[in-house]
């Protein structure tokens, strides 16, 4: 396949949405991307040319493509494109003492990520931009670093206007701003976004603690980063939601799944309450042990795949997530496609995800 | 002033570049000062300076100067 062929690919899951294409209509467009992407990262990618000339090459489905471990990129320069074409270079999420990740971004992928992002996040929030109350401090876009936590606020605040910051720099809430933003868009449609843990407890529980009751009725919530510490806590998804809706009268929660090595291609909560795979990317389950391709209803670590990456070689990953697939085409929401859960992460790895390290110095 | 100066005021101002910058060509992401930050800030000035409600699409799709003009004709502003 061309990299005619692959743009052209790429158009067609730009016009398709959530509900035109089936499971198998789009594993094909996308095996199509995927068998180029791998051509395209072993020509030009070293360290990817050795790692999968041990795997298959008969590339029959999703489960022969070659698949690099995530934390591969913590431990070498995974690049497919000559330093000078350099953009960006995206740091994961990494507390003191690991490792971040670097991801290395020329100009075409960073700005295929934004256009995947919008593509998929419309589809569950609408294309008008509204006000926006973003759980975080001001602060976290000043930092020069371009972390994946600042990626995340960036890409997102592309969905908002009137933009305002609901923490101070310390992370306690900053009720000021927050009772400014309800009294100047009290009723209307909101949208409001911050890491899963840091809406918990620097948002919601201090909210609950100053006894303060907002009433954003029309408000839409988008989440992300990480339920490790809230598991620790016996807070459930279905827990969180119900306490943000006693607290901020917001019925419409979205968490989504996503990670720095793909940004872009996320896996966004239904209606219903599970995670869909969009149009742009795809995963498998895979047995922890023996690392075979596992059957929907079973559990395992999660793989991604996403057509987004062609500055690195990060288009098919191995996560340390664990989780299930529950199905294909047939969620109640409509959306077509497999959907699934995420269980959790794999013990004795280590702590990742915006949410749980944003935490880490503060609790 | 007509249009297209107020255009070229805008993105002076919510850049931070010289009036001499802004031409039909000059591309998000090419300079150091049209990054994704400044993009919102862009996107503020113009929605207040033309009166309009750019969504999502318009924002992503407006990566030069030309295509912000065809995205605000769109909006019924005249250039």
């Amino acid at each position: 396949m061309s990299e005619l062929s692959y743009r052209h690919n790429l158009d067609t899951l730009f016009e398709a949405g959530f509900f035109s294409l089936n499971q198998s209509q789009k594993s094909t467009i996308l095996l199509n991307c995927f068998r180029y992407l791998h051509v395209h990262h072993a020509a030009r990618c070293e360290e990817y040319q050795r790692i999968s000339a041990l795997m298959s090459s008969d590339l029959k489905g999703y489960e022969d493509l070659p698949y690099l471990a995530v934390r591969l990129f913590k431990l070498h320069e995974l690049k497919s494109i000559p330093n000078i074409d350099v953009f960006k270079t995206l740091t994961s999420s990494g507390t003191t003492g690991q490792i971040p990740a670097r991801i290395f971004l020329d100009k075409e992928t960073s700005a295929r990520q934004s256009k995947v992002l919008v593509n998929i996040m419309q589809q569950f929030i609408g294309k008008q931009r509204l006000p926006m109350l973003i759980i975080d401090s001001p602060s976290s876009l000043k930092n020069a670093k371009f972390s994946a936590r600042n990626a995340g606020i960036q890409g997102m605040a592309f969905f908002g206007r009137e933009h305002a910051y609901a923490l101070h720099e310390d992370m306690s809430l900053n009720l000021e701003v927050v009772n400014q933003f309800v009294e100047k868009h009290k009723d209307k449609p909101v949208l409001l976004f911050g890491f899963t843990f840091m809406v918990w407890l620097n948002f919601i529980q201090a909210l609950k603690k100053q006894k303060v009751q907002l009433s954003f009725n029309e408000g839409k919530l988008v989440h992300s980063g990480g339920w490790k510490k809230l598991i620790q806590q016996q807070v459930s998804n279905d827990i969180f939601k119900e306490t943000v809706y006693q607290v901020t009268q917001i019925e419409k929660v979205h968490n989504f799944y996503g990670m720095a090595e793909q940004v872009g291609s996320v896996f966004v909560e239904c209606e219903k309450g599970y995670l869909h795979a969009p149009p742009f990317a795809d995963l498998i389950i895979r047995d922890p042990y023996t690392l075979k391709p596992m059957l929907n209803g079973e559990t395992g670590l999660i793989q991604v795949l996403s057509v987004i990456p062609t500055s690195y070689p990060g288009y098919s990953l191995l996560t340390e997530d664990v989780g299930t697939v529950l199905g294909e085409d047939d969620c109640k929401c409509g959306r077509l496609g497999r959907y699934f859960r995420v269980e959790g992460r794999l013990p004795k790895t280590e702590v990742r995800g915006c949410s749980d390290t944003a935490g880490v110095s503060h609790v | 002033m007509d249009n297209n100066e107020k255009l070229k005021q805008v993105f002076c101002q919510a850049l931070g570049i010289e009036a001499d910058q802004v031409t039909d060509s000059l591309t998000y992401n090419t300079i150091e000062e049209w990054d994704s930050t400044a993009h919102m800030i862009l996107v503020a000035e113009l929605e207040d300076t033309f009166d309009v409600m750019l969504d999502t699409d318009d924002i992503i799709d407006m990566s030069t100067v030309g295509k912000a003009k065809e995205i605000l004709a769109k909006y019924e502003v005249q250039f």
